[in-house]
């Protein structure tokens, strides 16, 4: 169903935002956690691109960008969409380090990659300081209701238990992708972004390359753009 | 160490000749038989080669590793290794019940072990742990296997017993070959007529894909622990890059010449495409790889650091097995056993464009550098863009191969060469005769037949001249190359002699589209 929805560029409805001011732009770490096949690449792709495809699995880790617009407020999502093969957990920590945002990711009609979400829970706890990082409970693969083996009353009240937010989702249909990344956005924004220090600006890559090589290029300090 | 290489055959580019520079002529020997010295044969590396130098099957079967190549600098990545394994063997109890229901999940490959069809395949892989606990099988399950693996345990624990080894068993039909690479002990059982030989390469080939996932160190660590660990909770949802290994080792010349194929590319793009890889470094970068599919588009490393061809192999049925480079950047821990089986590497993959054949590969020894290779993809690309090479390489994408019909020789269909001491090979592309994957097949095992006799442990043959009703093979080995040619039935022998030499002019002729002849390092 969201295959066939025309790709709206997101944040289409403030188009006059990039014209009439420059928007700061800042920086989300977002990571995907959770266990092996249950959906976490094609809900990166629906992030990304909104499209659908069947994928092998994850190797190591896959780094992916998307913009995401608010009101007043640009966040560039910078997401780690890890593997969930147990032998790359060992350099998970890498990638959930710092992050502003943690999707647990499982499929709502196997039991024990709920279970598996919950493991990826404590060790978040363990490591993470209160407040720094919105951790959302993501049942995927919303589209096997029939097969459903987690009802999603409980996994709310694990996430009200544990204060987190819980969206379920289908990356195949693109149902509750594109919301979830908004509700994701304003929440990391409300929490994160208002702290001193809570988000990073974002400077266009070529201004770094350009700096490398001012002196052979005399134009260089023309094209600079932002604040 | 080239650095000043480029301009030269840039100039010789331009001047629209694919004849070999002045300055080499002198030192290669033109005809009539080039390259019967190894360095001087067509399509050798100029001053040095690009890998380690391996002489090729030879290196493979034998035991001695060289491990004193390896890098200093691996050390602090070896220690990281450890850290990570203290936490992966601590993590495991609590999980157990967990994790057992991936690797059945991901498997579509049951089929009942007590059946005929499953007993009649071609070549089954079968690897164990020393306990004689399932690890991999080509076919069926491992549960389902359980009781046969723990026989061949039996087997090899029963030989041994007797200070002895147990390399094969030949019985009805079928190859049982055996390889203990402690802790892991690697089963052949064939159909094919290839040697022991043969077939304890392609175990090697299994042995070295699963270092390469998890390194030596810690596979030892964890038997070390837990005699009876079942290691396919830790290759769980990577069984798919061992049953690929198994299909390109039937299929992939470069498997079988442990030696890589490159795009044909002019040597004036090439030398652009390498010297902005060159340009793109980094303090921990050790290898840049630009591929096109399985074909090496340019490779540059770190000063003294060589890749060995097995790795590179590993490398390509990484990148050609998984879709997930595609979408954004990879970056991946990656063991090049080759090159250290103890610790990982940490490798920046992706492509150059979502639906590009071009992928680019940066090696680097720190975990952290993902931005740093993230800004050296970059880079790479703005240069390359810049000296308009990228477009020159989007042309020679078109034609990734040649026509057997470009080298003029009569009733000949197919050939592999490799130059051997750049560990590169050059072959066309298959005519029509062997379209069907199932002639292709075909002709590897023919191919692999002429392997076998050219590298007989006891009586190597240096060439060899064989007539069939459907083609006529040669094959011809000197100290600078291997040659294996297959022309149609009608061909007589005196004309295979006189293609031969018509054949190395010709490649001699192209051999710096076809060949990388200038390695760089950083």
């Amino acid at each position: 169903m969201g295959e066939s929805l025309p790709r709206v560029p997101r944040g289409s409805q403030h188009p006059s935002n990039t014209l009439s001011r420059p928007v700061q732009t800042l920086r989300v770490k977002m990571v995907l956690l959770g266990s092996s096949g249950v959906g976490k690449s094609s809900l990166a792709l629906r992030f990304g691109k909104d499209q659908f495809k069947s994928s092998s699995p994850t190797v190591g880790c896959a780094y992916l960008t998307q913009v995401v617009h608010l009101n007043d407020v640009t966040l560039r999502f910078e997401i780690w969409d890890t593997a969930g093969q147990e032998k790359y957990h060992s350099v998970t920590p890498l990638y959930y380090r710092g992050a502003h945002a943690a999707l647990l990711v499982y499929d709502i009609s196997k039991k024990e990659t709920f279970i598996r979400a919950q493991v990826w829970l404590k060790e978040l706890e363990r490591h993470y300081v209160p407040g720094s990082t919105v951790i959302w409970l993501v049942g995927n693969k919303g589209d096997l209701t029939e097969d459903r083996q987690v009802s999603a009353q409980e996994a709310q009240s694990l996430a009200n238990e544990k204060g987190l937010s819980f969206t379920e989702t289908s990356a195949l249909s693109g149902d509750q992708v594109t919301e979830l990344l908004q509700a994701l956005a304003h929440r990391v924004y409300e929490c994160i972004g208002a702290q001193q220090g809570g988000l990073s600006e974002w400077r266009e890559p070529s201004l770094v390359t350009l700096h490398h090589k001012d002196t052979s290029n005399p134009l260089a300090s023309c094209c600079k753009v932002g604040p | 160490m080239m650095d000043g290489q480029p301009q030269t055959a840039t100039v010789s580019w331009e001047n629209g000749t694919l004849a070999p520079l002045d300055h080499l002529r002198s030192e290669r020997a033109d005809s009539p038989t080039p390259g019967l010295v190894e360095g001087t044969e067509p399509g050798a590396g100029q001053k040095s080669a690009m890998f380690v130098h391996a002489q090729s099957f030879e290196d493979l079967s034998a035991e001695a590793e060289e491990e004193t190549l390896r890098a200093a600098e691996l050390d602090e990545s070896a220690g990281q290794c450890t850290e990570e394994l203290k936490a992966l063997v601590g993590e495991k109890n609590a999980e157990e019940q967990l994790n057992n229901d991936f690797s059945a999940e991901s498997r579509t490959k049951e089929e009942d072990v007590t059946s005929e069809t499953w007993r009649s395949h071609r070549k089954h892989v079968f690897v164990l742990s020393e306990a004689g606990k399932p690890i991999y099988t080509r076919y069926g399950t491992e549960e389902a296997l359980s009781s046969t693996m723990g026989v061949m345990m039996a087997l090899v624990s029963f030989v041994e017993a007797e200070k002895n080894i147990i390399r094969s068993i030949h019985a009805d039909g079928c190859k049982v070959v055996f390889l203990t690479k402690s802790p892991l002990v690697l089963v052949g059982v064939s159909r094919t007529c290839q040697s022991d030989r043969e077939l304890l390469r392609e175990l090697q080939y299994i042995y070295y894909q699963i270092v390469s996932l998890l390194t030596l160190t810690q596979l030892n660590h964890i038997f070390q622990h837990k005699q009876n660990y079942d290691l396919r909770r830790l290759l769980a949802g990577s069984e798919y890059l061992t049953d690929n290994l198994l299909y390109r080792l039937d299929r992939d010349p470069g498997l079988l010449l442990s030696a890589v194929t490159c795009l044909p590319l002019a040597s004036s793009a090439r030398d652009v495409v390498s010297s902005s890889l060159q340009a793109a470094k980094s303090k921990n970068l050790v290898f840049s790889i630009l591929l096109a599919g399985d074909r090496l588009v340019s490779l540059v490393r770190k000063k003294d650091q060589f890749l060995h061809h097995i790795d590179l192999h590993l490398v390509f049925n990484l990148v050609g097995s998984s879709s997930s480079f595609r979408e954004g950047e990879g970056w991946t821990p990656i063991c090049l056993p080759k090159f250290n089986t103890a610790g990982f590497f940490h490798a920046h993959i992706s492509y150059l464009e979502p639906t590009s054949e071009l992928c680019l590969i940066l090696v680097s020894t720190d975990r952290e550098d993902f931005f740093n290779m993230s800004d050296c993809k970059q880079r790479f690309l703005e240069r390359l863009n810049k000296r308009s090479a990228y477009q020159s390489l989007k042309e020679a994408l078109k034609c990734p191969s040649y026509p057997v019909e470009q080298v003029g020789i009569p009733e000949l269909r197919h050939f592999l060469y490799k130059s051997k001491s750049s560990g590169l090979y050059t072959s066309p592309e298959f005519p029509v005769v062997y379209q069907s994957d199932k002639e292709q097949e075909r002709l590897m095992g023919l191919y692999q037949d002429l392997h076998s006799y050219l590298h007989h442990p006891t009586r190597p043959l240096r060439s060899f001249y064989r007539c069939s009703e459907t083609e006529n093979l040669m094959a011809w080995v000197t100290s600078g190359f291997e040659l294996y040619l297959c022309f149609s039935p009608l061909g007589t022998k005196a004309l295979a002699v006189s293609a031969v030499n018509k054949l190395l002019k010709w490649i001699r002729k192209e051999e710096d589209r076809l060949f990388i002849l200038s390695s760089l390092t950083y």
